[in-house]
């Protein structure tokens, strides 16, 4: 398929491999977040004239949408807000901190973002529990024999990505919720960089609580998702409290919330960033997230099969099925070949990757990676490879 | 300057770089230079008496530019006072903004000078600059 005439900035030549960082964003979306400025820029709940409750329907329309598009049992069950870092923290501070006591145990990796693990360092710091780390095997996956291994008569929250966001590892958070749920425990995942790449039916998995971002599968920038089970989602005390959350209040402090979804979204909402996203759904859900899946793990192994051949790149994860691969250069550092890619139009990210403790595990602090999304194609990773395939990259990046 | 010429000393300083390695001794202004949109990691070191740098020593994980840019530093700055080195960093912080500076102030460091071409390793090329200023400024509050 030709992506070029639905995403402007692929006809500027640029080879964008940064698909794990944030995805490129359809005209259709682009369009429709303008749409609304242009055309009917009313605030949300004001339903009193045609373009306002023109705005809440659009709202009500997307909360369905995203329900049906990763199978929540309701739509109440979605609650918009500025990210998957902010659904984090509302999870992880709203939810956990007032039920977790000392000694407690909350269970991840060292493998995790730190939008998913500074949270925990928060709670266990306030309340005296601990944070534990399940055993990753060699190459760095999380197994159930080693979550089983971690998890004490203390465990009571299993926290990790379903896919991290360095290595690409995909979790076997099934098997993992329902072993967790056997033992009384709960499990929020991070599904920033699996929800955009894959179906995802939080029904079938049974998931506790879920966190994703709308900028990293096709939406606009400043919204996230918050999912959790309806029980778990009316205990989430809110964060932020305000306009929009409130059913009542008086002079005495009397104060009543509304239900959710609407008591975890203070404010006024980000209008344009849920209408855009919308459309980036639509999108979606014309391409079909199995193919999307199918899709990105072809690219993956043609990808893998080439940079493979070249003498001076070293692969960190040759076989996780999605579409990130994590390299470096021999003798090079890694943010000198990213300089060099750069100079070539080619756009990856080096670093730790928000993954400061993998490291720790991993043995190099540094790495190059290129993540792909639907709209990348064999040509792409043939100016990559072909880019690699020099002697000569520290010279050539200066 | 010829580019071949230029990436030569870049490379030569990357590669062989001067002072570094830290030393544990007393009486250095010792600052980390922690990129906050990069993954240069680097840390100063520089010993100031009577207002003159007697020595000056970095360490850590850094690109080649960023590197190179310390190591270059180093040999600019050793034995000159502290005067003469905020003049080398005003006209150092010039050239990378493309604004007017003076070439002999500069001496080797002029292999930087056309570095706002790679608009995203300007930060890279004024790490060690910034380290030093931060050192200076410590001495002058002591």
């Amino acid at each position: 398929m030709d992506f070029n005439k639905d995403f402007n900035i692929l006809s500027s030549g640029v080879i964008y491999l940064d698909n794990c960082a944030t995805t490129l964003k359809p005209n259709s979306v682009v369009n429709a977040v303008s749409d609304y400025y242009m055309n009917y820029s009313a605030n949300a709940h004001r339903g009193d004239y045609d373009m306002s409750r023109k705005v809440d329907d659009k709202i009500n329309e997307t909360r369905d949408k995203v329900a049906r598009f990763i199978n929540a049992k309701s739509s109440k069950e979605i609650v918009f807000t500025s990210g998957a870092t902010e659904s984090l923290n509302m999870i992880i501070k709203g939810y956990f901190l007032n039920r977790l006591d000392k000694d407690d145990e909350i269970l991840t990796t060292k493998a995790e973002h730190a939008s998913l693990i500074l949270p925990w360092f928060e709670v266990a710091k306030k309340k005296g529990c601990n944070v534990k780390y399940i055993d990753l095997k060699d190459d760095l996956k999380v197994t159930l024999a080693n979550v089983k291994k971690a998890v004490t008569k203390n465990t009571k929250v299993i926290s990790l990505a379903h896919v991290t966001n360095v290595i690409g590892d995909v979790r076997p958070i099934k098997e993992i919720i329902k072993y967790a749920h056997e033992k009384g425990i709960l499990v929020v995942i991070d599904g920033a960089q699996s929800v955009p790449h894959d179906k995802i039916d939080v029904s079938d998995l049974d998931v506790d609580f879920l966190a994703f971002s709308a900028h990293k599968m096709l939406g606009p920038t400043g919204l996230g998702i918050l999912y959790a089970k309806e029980e778990y989602l009316k205990d989430i005390d809110p964060l932020i409290t305000g306009g929009g959350m409130n059913a009542f209040f008086d002079s005495l402090m009397n104060v009543e919330y509304k239900d959710v979804p609407e008591k975890l979204e203070p404010g006024t909402p980000n209008v344009a960033g849920i209408i855009g996203f919308s459309k980036a759904l639509d999108y979606l859900n014309e391409l079909g997230m199995e193919n999307v899946h199918k899709y990105e793990m072809d690219l993956k192994k043609y990808m893998v099969d080439k940079l493979s051949k070249l003498n001076n790149v070293i692969i960190y994860n040759k076989d996780v099925p999605n579409g990130i691969v994590t390299f470096n250069v021999d003798g090079v550092f890694a943010q000198d070949v990213a300089a060099y890619l750069n100079k070539k139009n080619i756009c990856v990210r080096v670093g730790s990757h928000c993954a400061k403790t993998l490291s720790e595990v991993l043995g190099v602090k540094n790495t190059c990676r290129a993540s792909l999304y639907f709209y990348n194609t064999k040509e792409d990773v043939d100016a990559l490879v072909d880019a690699l395939n020099n002697d000569n990259i520290l010279y050539d990046s200066l | 300057m010829d580019e071949n010429l230029r990436k030569n000393i870049i490379l030569e300083h990357y590669n062989n770089p001067v002072n570094k390695g830290l030393v544990k001794e007393d009486g250095y202004i010792k600052v980390n230079m922690n990129s906050s949109t990069c993954i240069d990691n680097l840390d100063f070191m520089v010993k100031i008496e009577n207002g003159v740098i007697k020595d000056a020593r970095f360490d850590g994980e850094a690109c080649a530019i960023s590197t190179s840019a310390s190591s270059i530093m180093m040999n600019m700055i050793i034995g000159k006072t502290i005067k003469e080195a905020e003049e080398i960093i005003e006209n150092y912080e010039a050239m990378i903004d493309e604004r007017k500076y003076d070439e002999d102030v500069l001496q080797e460091a002029i292999v930087f000078n056309e570095i706002y071409k790679q608009a995203n390793r300007k930060k890279c090329a004024l790490l060690p600059f910034e380290g030093l200023k931060k050192i200076i400024a410590q001495e002058k509050e002591q």
